[in-house]
C-alpha cells in the first residue's frame, strides 16, 4: 500500500473560467504547468512526490469543456465531462452503446463521478516501475525495468514495444477509436482536429508522452461521427477484479452487417500495446466476410502475427486472438 | 489561540464579535481586490482574470457555510479533518483505492481524498455527520445499518454508508446485485460485504417506505 504521506508539495493553483485563460496560463508555465482534470491520475503523482508541478491549471470552471451536444452529424463530448455522465447519457445508450459499455465498466462509482473521459484518455501508463519513480525510459532514463528477466511483467505490453513496454490504460479509448471519433485539441495557435488512434504517442516516437499533447494545449472536445450510430458493437473488458482494476485486455467493435455480411467494420484492442491499436488487418480479413468461427480465429491470428510477449504476459497472446473471435461471435455467428 | 487557528473551528466556539470581524475583513478583501486588479497594472490584472485562488474561503458542508483557510495543494478530505473536525470521513488509503473518505459532493459519491477543497469551493459537500437530522432521527441508510449490524470494525462504514445514500437516491429499488455495482466503489477489508449488502438492501427498503 502507498505510504502515507502528510501533504502534497505546495504549488500555484488557477481556476481559469475559458479554454484560452487555461491555455495561456500553461504557456506561461511550460514544463512545469499540470492541468488538473478529474485529478484521479494527477493526486497519486503528487502525494507520492514523483511529478511536482510549480502551477496547477484547475479546469473545473470552464463550462466550454462541459457536457455533451448532439450536433448535425453526430454527437460531441466535452473534456471535461465526466465518466459516469458519458455512461448514462441516452442519445449515447441508444446509438453509441460501445462507448457507454466502456465508460460504465472503469474502475469504481466514485472514480467515474469525478473521472473525466479525456482524463481517462489522457492518463499516464499504470506500469509500476515507471509510477514509483524508476528512472525508466519513459521516466528519461535509459532501462526499462519492467522486461528485465527478473520483472513483473503480467500487465505488460506484447505489441508496439520501442524499449518502453508498459500499455495504455485507457478504457475508453478502443471504443472511440472504433467509433471513428476525432478529438479537438486547442493551442495557442488554434485548433487541430486528429483522429482518434493517431492521438497515442508511440514509445519509438516519443518515449516520454503518451499522447501528442504539447505543453500548453488542451483536448477540449471528442467528436462522434453519425457514421456508426447503431451499428452492432461488441465491447469486453478482462480485468482480474470486477472494480477498481485496469484491463489486461480490452477489445471494441463497430460493424455494419447487411445480409448477413460484414459490410464494414472498424475493431480496436488496448491492453497489448503502449498505445491503442486499431486493428486494420483483421478488419481486411472480415471485411465482406459472413461472420463464422473460422474468419473469427483468422482475424485474431492475424492480429497477434507480430507479437511478442515478455516472460510473463504470454497469455495475453490467446487473450487478444480469442477476444477478437469473440466480438466476431457477437456480430451473431 | 490565534485568529488563523479560530478560523475553521466549529462556530460555537467562535465569538460573536470574532465572527463578524472575520465577515468585515473577508467583504475587505474581497471589495479591495476588485479595486486593486481593476487597474492598467499587468501582473496583477493578468493574475485577476485568470482565477488564481484566494486561501480564505467558504464552503457549504452539511448546510452550513464555514469559513476556512485553505492552501492550494489541500485535499477534501484533509480540510474536513483536519481543519473543520469532521473526523468521521475516514482516511485509509489517501489513493482512491479503499472508498473510506467518500462523501457526496452536490449529491454524487467521491473520494474526499482525491479532490482539491479548491475544486468543490462552490458545491454542496456531505458527509456522514450531516446525515442525521437536526432532531436528532437517525437517515434510513444509518438506521438500516443498525438494523442489520452491518460492519465488524467499521472503519469503512461512513464511507460505505454515503456510497449507500447516493445509491438509494439514484436508484431506491435496486437488485443486490445492483446495489454490490452502487457499493463497488468501497473496500472492506474484515470482508463484511454479505451483511453490509443485506444493510444496503434494507436502507433501500427503508428509504421507500420514507418516501
Amino acid at each position: 500500500m502507498a505510504v502515507i504521506r502528510d501533504m502534497i508539495p505546495a504549488f500555484e493553483l488557477f481556476q481559469p473560467t475559458s479554454a484560452d485563460d487555461a491555455i495561456e496560463l500553461l504557456i506561461r508555465y511550460g514544463e512545469d504547468g499540470w492541468v488538473l482534470g478529474g485529478g484521479m491520475d494527477s493526486f497519486d503523482w503528487w502525494k507520492e512526490r514523483i511529478k511536482r508541478p510549480t502551477a496547477v491549471v484547475d479546469l473545473v470552471n470552464v463550462d466550454e469543456l462541459h457536457g455533451i451536444r448532439t450536433t448535425a452529424d453526430g454527437i460531441e463530448i466535452g473534456a471535461m465531462t465526466t465518466l459516469t455522465e458519458v455512461a448514462t447519457h441516452p442519445e449515447l445508450l441508444a446509438n453509441y452503446s460501445v462507448l457507454t459499455d466502456a465508460a460504465s465498466q472503469i474502475a469504481t462509482p466514485q472514480i467515474r463521478n469525478r473521472g473525466t473521459i479525456a482524463g481517462n484518455l489522457i492518463q499516464d501508463t499504470r506500469c509500476w516501475y515507471y509510477r514509483g519513480g524508476w528512472p525508466c525510459y519513459r521516466a528519461g532514463g535509459n532501462t526499462c525495468y519492467a522486461s528485465a528477466p527478473t520483472a513483473m511483467n503480467r500487465e505488460h505490453a506484447i505489441l508496439g514495444t520501442s524499449r518502453c513496454v508498459a500499455v495504455s490504460p485507457s478504457d475508453s479509448a478502443p471504443a472511440l477509436i472504433a467509433l471513428d471519433a476525432q478529438f479537438v485539441i486547442k493551442g495557442s495557435r488554434g485548433e487541430r482536429v486528429v483522429d482518434a488512434e493517431d492521438f497515442f504517442m508511440r514509445p519509438s516516437v516519443d518515449i516520454e508522452r503518451m499522447t501528442i499533447l504539447k505543453p500548453g494545449e488542451l483536448l477540449t472536445t471528442i467528436r462522434i461521427p453519425s457514421t456508426w450510430a447503431g451499428a452492432t458493437f461488441y465491447y469486453e473488458k478482462i480485468e482480474d477484479r470486477k472494480a477498481w482494476d485496469f484491463a489486461l485486455m480490452t477489445v471494441a467493435s463497430a460493424m455494419r452487417i447487411n445480409g448477413g455480411v460484414i459490410e464494414d467494420l472498424r475493431m480496436a484492442v488496448n491492453g497489448a500495446a503502449p498505445f491503442p491499436i486499431r486493428l486494420e488487418d483483421s478488419e481486411r480479413v472480415l471485411r465482406g466476410q459472413t461472420p463464422s468461427e473460422e474468419i473469427g480465429l483468422r482475424a485474431g491470428e492475424v492480429a497477434i502475427r507480430d507479437a511478442q510477449p515478455l516472460r510473463h504476459n504470454d497469455f495475453k497472446l490467446p487473450l487478444m486472438r480469442n477476444l477478437i473471435r469473440r466480438a466476431v461471435r457477437g456480430a451473431g455467428v | 489561540m490565534s485568529d488563523v487557528e479560530i478560523i475553521g473551528t466549529p462556530e460555537r466556539t467562535v465569538s460573536r464579535r470574532k465572527f463578524i470581524m472575520g465577515v468585515i475583513a473577508a467583504g475587505a478583501t474581497t471589495s479591495s481586490v476588485g479595486y486593486l486588479f481593476k487597474g492598467p497594472q499587468p501582473l496583477l490584472g493578468a493574475l485577476a482574470v485568470q482565477g488564481s485562488v484566494e486561501r480564505l474561503i467558504t464552503l457549504n458542508v452539511n448546510g452550513q457555510q464555514r469559513r476556512v483557510d485553505v492552501l492550494n495543494q489541500e485535499t477534501l478530505a484533509f480540510t474536513l479533518r483536519y481543519k473543520l473536525g469532521l473526523t468521521g470521513t475516514k482516511l485509509g488509503c489517501d489513493r482512491a483505492e479503499c472508498g473510506a473518505c467518500t462523501v457526496l459532493i452536490d449529491g454524487v459519491n467521491s473520494y474526499s481524498c482525491s479532490v482539491l477543497t479548491h475544486t468543490v469551493r462552490g458545491s454542496e459537500i456531505v458527509t456522514i455527520e450531516g446525515l442525521e437530522a437536526p432532531d436528532g432521527t437517525l437517515h434510513p441508510v444509518q438506521q438500516a445499518v443498525l438494523d442489520e449490524g452491518g460492519f465488524q470494525c467499521a472503519f469503512c462504514a461512513p464511507g460505505f454508508i454515503m456510497s449507500m445514500v447516493a445509491m438509494v437516491e439514484a436508484n431506491p429499488n435496486p437488485t443486490r446485485e445492483e446495489a454490490a455495482q452502487a457499493l463497488s466503489g468501497n473496500l472492506c477489508r474484515c470482508a463484511d460485504y454479505d451483511k453490509i449488502l443485506t444493510s444496503a438492501m434494507r436502507a433501500a427498503e427503508l428509504s421507500r417506505q420514507q418516501a
